[in-house]
């Protein structure tokens, strides 16, 4: 196989790579890219947790420890079937909260706390390192089974050489492809579909070797199982502890992992996604899984003893001079290294970014220059030199272990690192008593452990640590022996480390999170993720501060770009429904532009920028009342319904008073309209009838003279009434004219005795007056008040029935009202008829005996309610007696009567 | 006004959903119980387990879970618009 091929191969495979993801993102960008968002191609770049460690590692492994290599495959396939219970809940957080990374997880659980993020940051670069050494290994291991005849060709310093250019290409590729834009969301869909491919890639590499192994060197899955039995394989031993343990340290690792969390939650694009993902990446995993002990035993079988079993799925066909077969396979483990590689460098260069350098920058205050936009480059900037810091540790760590270690091992380390942000990450998402303070001591001691432990020793005995101290224990103490903590020895390393650093971690945390008491935005945020589900949405997290929207906007310009901050506000303040760029400063567009900026710049980065301009994010009562209880806010709505409910009700009861008083009015109204036209026409009758006889020819003289004086008499009296009614209807408008006069009371009482005293002349009255008290000046409308009196006293003299009949007029003055009284000794007026009196047309004996029409004492009571005063029926008189009320010096109000 | 209470008796569809739900996370635990069995047996006299019968035993689980897990995603996918309250 010549190398130079080989070098081509790869070389057109990266081509090959990058157009893919070019035309990707370029579709993408258009929206014209269907298939991103079907669950196909989400499983498939799930399958990044599967690298080189999987496609050559994994037969190593089993060759050197059986069925042990499954339990890296079984932990992370228990978590998705079980997506319903963790994996659901942290996609929905992830979205509904804007989470980019799992340091962003973290940070804004607690928080939104700074410190934790740089912590969380600091442990996955720290045990991503290991990582990428075994990938660089792994690739680099590939390329000298080519470069020689013999399996183990090149010696070492070609092989570093090896491992330093693919790191370099790989970060070029990576600085390429994951930097070129800040995306609001932080998704790279050109990365996403290049994995895909490459997941394709991988797993048919894979099976089909394995289909060459199982079908074609061998017969058959039975002479397979044969060939186990009859191997070096046939026994295994199972280390109980071993097995549980990495089952659970694989299932841990799949959740913390920088790589998976990116592709398993930050790119995600639907929820639902998950559901399908469920049970085909578990598929993958198996098929993955499948032949890797038929490979190992084969290999065993044909390979000369002391071959490296890691590169058996290379050596194997080479070795049965299938040069194509080798050549598929050494693409698949090219695709399994650089596919983790890039995801990896990409999620740790955006935690690096958004929680280290960004909380840097703000730290030291504005930068110079204020260009629109500078802030998003020192932004890509700080990811380039992220992506290419990230490959130098790597290839740091590559050189410094020798490069010589099984690549399972090395991964196990980068596993245990990663894990110790589980307790902390499970407390985010289902407890709601866990602190920032309990995250703090459980990650940083978790963190020690296992630097002391299983990192540091894994550079060999004495290049960190110091040989004497693996003997004695650090500081000679015995207990603190770094394999062998409190005296507990004879454990497997990695176990020992796997135990002791979670053991410590989790009760750390759980006791540092029960004795602490969070801040209000720990509990708030503790609100929003534990209870993610039950929300309807998340609540403003800004008080109204004292923000100017013009700062806000030269802030977003500065990181989003200056179209796209521009765009924007716009949009805001149009939703507002306000015109131009500058929408209102409220708590909800505040929090609209704080998530925009932390797909940008991280959430806490982006909590604090608008911090610093808004002076201050306090959490209002407002706040947490919104995330009460969906109960209080059914509550609060049923008072109000109740409230409006008792509103109509009582609406309801005034409108049917007014209806009833309405009708009332109306058969008022009708009562009084067929009186008047009875009263009209009764006179009317009269007149036409006698004028009738009078046309006759052969009437006598006499009688004609007779009725003419009926006529005349009738006409009088219709006169009378009609004067009457139309004095009425005045005096009721308010649009009578008064004609003020001043004139002394006796002067008018006399005159309306004169006046009355028409009013039956035959009878003889008696008067008693008190002439002193009558000597009251009065200014009003005398005509008016004259007319009153002159009216109560015709009453007197038709209606007093008594034998002698009797006048008494009692003047009395009171401030200035005064009070006139008539009261005659007659019968009176019986109590029911009291008040109907004064109704219009309202008489109380034979309207013939009369002579009336019933109108005198209500234009009585009119006249009196226009000059201020009042008319009333004394009762206990003795006899019928009338009391008339005016004020002495009558004031008309400006514009007319009242 | 006392708080709206979960009613005790639901509609027989709200109920299965539930049971549904029960069933996806019960699934999970079966599995991790499932996985760790083989701690549980007794080695061969001789002290070494048989690689084969295990690798089979292993795989036909994996595949077990599989499968059960693909029938209860396709039944929760079209469950879950709007069928009521999450949790129990």
């Amino acid at each position: 196989m010549p190398f130079n091929l080989l070098v081509l191969a790869c070389l057109a495979y990266v081509a090959f790579l990058f157009t893919v993801a070019f035309v990707a993102d370029r579709r993408a960008e258009a929206g014209t890219l269907p298939w991103l968002s079907s669950p196909l191609v989400y499983t498939l770049s799930l399958s990044v947790y599967c690298t080189a460690w999987t496609f050559y590692g994994a037969v190593g492994y089993a060759a050197r420890s059986g069925l042990e290599f499954v339990t890296i495959y079984l932990g992370p396939t228990l978590v998705f079937i079980g997506w319903w219970v963790v994996l659901r809940k942290l996609v929905r957080i992830a979205k509904t909260q804007r989470v980019t990374s799992i340091a962003d997880l973290i940070s804004s659980r607690y928080g939104k706390s700074s410190l934790l993020g740089v912590v969380v940051t600091l442990i996955c670069v720290t045990a991503a390192t290991p990582y990428i050494a075994l990938q660089l290994q792994s690739v680099a291991l590939s390329f000298s089974v080519f470069a020689s005849d013999t399996p183990d060709g090149w010696h070492l310093p070609d092989r570093d050489t090896t491992a330093l250019w693919v790191a370099g290409g790989l970060a070029l590729f990576t600085i390429l492809f994951g930097t070129r834009n800040l995306d609001a969301n932080e998704q790279h869909h050109g990365v996403v579909t290049a994995i895909a491919v490459e997941a394709v890639v991988k797993l048919v590499a894979l099976v089909a070797v394995g289909v060459f192994v199982v079908w074609i060197v061998a017969d058959g899955p039975a002479d397979i199982v044969t060939r186990i039995d009859a191997s070096r394989l046939a026994g295994w031993e199972l280390v109980p502890g071993r097995w549980a343990g990495l089952i659970f340290l694989s299932a841990a690792a799949i959740l913390t992992l920088p790589r998976m969390f990116q592709v398993l939650v930050v790119e995600n694009a639907d929820e639902r996604h998950l559901s399908t993902a469920s049970w085909a990446f578990p598929l993958y995993l198996a098929a993955m899984s499948l032949f890797v002990v038929p490979i190992a035993v084969v290999g065993l079988e044909v390979l000369p003893d002391g071959s490296n079993p890691d590169l058996f799925v290379l050596t194997l066909p080479l070795a049965l001079d299938q040069g194509g077969l080798a050549m598929l396979a050494f693409l698949g483990g090219f695709s399994s290294a650089t596919s983790m590689v890039i995801v990896a460098a990409i999620a740790l260069a955006t935690m690096v970014s958004n929680h280290v350098v960004m909380p840097l920058i703000l730290a030291f205050g504005e930068r110079k220059g204020t260009e629109p936009g500078d802030l998003r480059r020192v932004v890509l900037l700080a990811r380039r030199l992220s992506i290419a810091g990230v490959m130098a540790l790597g290839y740091g760590y590559y050189t410094l272990t020798g490069g010589s270690g099984a690549l399972a091992a090395t991964g196990l380390i980068a596993f245990v690192g990663v894990a110790q942000i589980l307790p902390a990450m499970l407390g985010a998402l289902f407890w709601r008593g866990a602190t920032r303070t309990g995250a703090m001591l459980g990650l940083g001691t978790g963190f020690g452990l296992w630097l002391y432990t299983l990192y540091l020793p894994s550079f060999g005995q004495g290049a960190v640590i110091a040989a004497h101290v693996f003997e004695g224990g650090l500081f000679g103490l015995g207990w603190l022996r770094p394999e062998a903590l409190f005296g507990i020895s004879g454990m497997d390393p990695l176990l020992h480390a796997l135990f002791w650093s979670l053991a410590v971690n989790t009760l750390l945390f759980v006791g540092g999170s029960l004795l602490t008491f969070p801040s209000p935005m720990e509990r708030l945020q503790g609100a929003r993720f534990v209870q993610a589900f039950d929300q309807s949405g998340p609540a403003p997290g800004w008080s109204r501060g004292q923000a100017e929207p013009e700062d806000l906007l030269v802030m977003a310009q500065r990181i989003l770009g200056e179209d796209v901050a521009l765009a924007f506000f716009q949009a805001n303040a149009r939703a507002q429904g306000k015109d131009g760029y500058l929408p209102d400063i409220t708590p909800a567009f505040m929090n609209d532009l704080e998530r925009r900026l932390s797909g940008s710049i991280g959430a806490a980065a982006a909590h604090a920028m608008i911090a610093q301009i808004a002076g201050g994010a306090s959490v209002s009562v407002e706040d947490l009342m919104a995330v009460a209880n969906e109960t209080a806010q059914i509550m609060e709505y049923s008072a109000r319904l109740e409230a409006q409910q008792d509103e109509l009700t009582r609406t309801a009861r005034q409108l049917r008073e007014a209806n009833d008083k309405l009708t009332q009015l109306s058969v008022q109204k009708d009562a009084f309209l067929s009186q008047i036209s009875h009263e009209l026409r009764t006179p009317m009758t009269s007149i036409r009838a006698f004028s009738e006889i009078m046309m006759d020819e052969d009437v006598p003289p006499e009688l004609c003279a007779r009725y003419a004086g009926i006529i005349h008499d009738e006409a009088i009296r219709l006169t009378r009434l009609l004067d009457d009614l139309l004095d009425l209807s005045v005096l009721e408008s308010g649009t009578v004219q008064l004609t003020l006069r001043t004139a002394s009371l006796r002067d008018m009482l006399d005159r309306a005795l004169q006046a009355a005293g028409s009013t039956r002349p035959e009878r003889d009255f008696a008067l008693h007056r008190d002439g002193q008290a009558e000597q009251v000046t009065v200014s009003s409308d005398i005509d008016r008040l004259t007319q009153v009196f002159i009216n109560i006293i015709s009453n007197a003299r038709k209606y007093c029935d008594a034998e002698a009949p009797a006048l008494r007029i009692v003047v009395r003055r009171k401030g200035d009202q005064v009070q006139v009284d008539f009261i005659d000794n007659g019968s009176g007026i019986p109590k029911p008829s009291q008040a109907l009196i004064f109704e219009k047309f309202a008489r109380l004996t034979d309207s013939a005996k009369a002579g009336g029409a019933g109108l005198g004492l209500a234009i009585c009571r009119e006249i009196m309610q226009n000059l201020g005063g009042s008319i009333a029926y004394l009762p206990g008189q003795g006899g019928a007696a009338f009391r008339v009320v005016f004020p002495a010096t009558l004031v008309l109000p400006i514009g007319g009567p009242a | 006004m006392k708080p709206p209470r979960q009613p005790v008796f639901v509609a027989p569809p709200i109920y299965r959903s539930r049971r549904l739900r029960d069933a996806a996370r019960f699934v999970p635990v079966l599995g991790a119980v499932l996985m760790l069995l083989p701690m549980l047996w007794a080695p061969e006299p001789d002290g070494a387990r048989s690689t084969a019968r295990d690798g089979i035993y292993v795989f036909a689980i994996w595949a077990g879970l599989i499968v059960a897990t693909r029938l209860l995603s396709t039944r929760l996918d079209e469950d879950t618009p709007g069928s009521g309250p999450d949790e129990d």
